[in-house]
């Protein structure tokens, strides 16, 4: 049983490792595309909306997700904090407050 | 965050993102704890693997004893988004040495791409190895210790959610997609507006059959086609 676990860690750890590494030594060593850079150019804000809204919604398969409605409203607070703020620490930290206060008084 | 890319520099701008590692540091730890995980387990995942939403499916795929083989395929169809963020991110350091390469890629997030890509935005497309390795060296840190934390919390109270905690990565990327988005002077305002709408719809619908790791890399490549279309 530990060394099946053991065993598991290392060869995820493995896989892990190429995932990260393996296009950092493919970039190093060749010229990407134009067009390829131009694709990669919007990775940030794609990636970033993907993670931000899949943590807004709640899977269910074969069905469409429902949203998580204390995250929803959680974030509320937290992009006002964003535009007046223009900081990430103030918004992490008015949003963990938001959430405990939403929690706190079982809304949503 | 300004321009500066110092050792000191990157530690100061990775502080915000430490939250996001906090909160689901501690929220790992717990469910390995209760996934029947030792402590010395649970630290050393977080050391070999260091991938957030990974470590949590490894977790349950232990408690099932799901295959090594099927649990290596989930991990890399996880963190096959890891690719592309590394590709995207490779490009700014092609100059370094091979070793520093390594040293970047292996600590690579989805935190400290997302703050990479914020800092460029703020020092003309433009990163240092040391600034780089500041920010991933003190998350990688970071996110041990809260594991570790987490497992021991995790024998000790039932629901510790009610802290909100949780929701400081949500937080995190509200406020790094948010910087982005107004800080971005490649791209235009209306440009990104309108690839996040169509990110969202297209991970709203993806979501109802595909997994949601899986629906959020096919949204991004989705997306990034849609950017190129539009933004001529």
């Amino acid at each position: 049983m530990n060394l099946y676990i053991f065993l598991t860690i290392v060869v995820c750890g493995i896989v892990t490792i190429l995932s990260r590494v393996v296009p950092f030594l493919l970039v190093k060593r060749f010229e990407l595309p134009a067009l390829v850079i131009k694709f990669l150019s919007f990775m940030p804000i794609t990636i970033m909306t993907a993670l931000m809204f899949e943590n807004l919604l709640v899977a269910k398969t074969g069905h469409l997700p429902l949203f998580d409605w204390q995250n929803v409203l959680a974030t509320i607070p937290a992009v006002i904090a964003a535009i007046i703020s223009k900081s990430l620490l103030i918004v992490v930290v008015v949003g963990i407050i938001a959430m405990a206060v939403i929690r706190y008084f079982n809304f949503g | 965050m300004n321009s500066e890319l110092t050792f000191k520099a990157g530690v100061k701008d990775v502080v915000p993102t430490l939250f996001g590692y906090i909160g689901v540091g501690i929220a790992f730890g717990i469910i390995g704890h209760t996934s029947h995980l030792s402590i010395l387990m649970i630290a050393f995942m977080s050391f070999w693997v260091y991938a957030g939403s990974a470590q949590f499916i490894i977790a349950n795929m232990i408690l099932v004893h799901d295959p090594i083989s099927a649990i290596a395929i989930s991990t890399f169809l996880v963190n096959s988004r890891m690719i592309l963020m590394a590709t995207t991110l490779a490009q700014y350091f092609r100059k370094d040495s091979i070793l520093n390469n390594i040293g970047i890629g292996i600590l690579t997030t989805d935190e400290t791409f997302a703050l990479a890509m914020n800092k460029l935005n703020r020092t003309k497309q433009h990163l240092t190895a040391r600034w780089q390795h500041a920010a991933n060296l003190l998350a990688y840190l970071i996110w041990i210790l809260a594991t570790i934390v987490g497992a021991w919390i995790g024998s000790l109270i039932s629901s510790p959610e009610k802290f909100g905690l949780d929701f400081a990565l949500v937080a995190m990327f509200i406020g790094l997609v948010y910087l982005q988005l107004i800080t971005d002077k490649t791209k235009g305002f209306r440009t990104q507006l309108l690839v996040m709408l169509f990110v969202v719809i297209c991970l709203y619908f993806s979501m109802a059959v595909m997994s949601a790791n899986i629906a959020v890399l096919f949204s991004t490549i989705l997306g990034c086609a849609f950017g190129m279309v539009i933004d001529k």
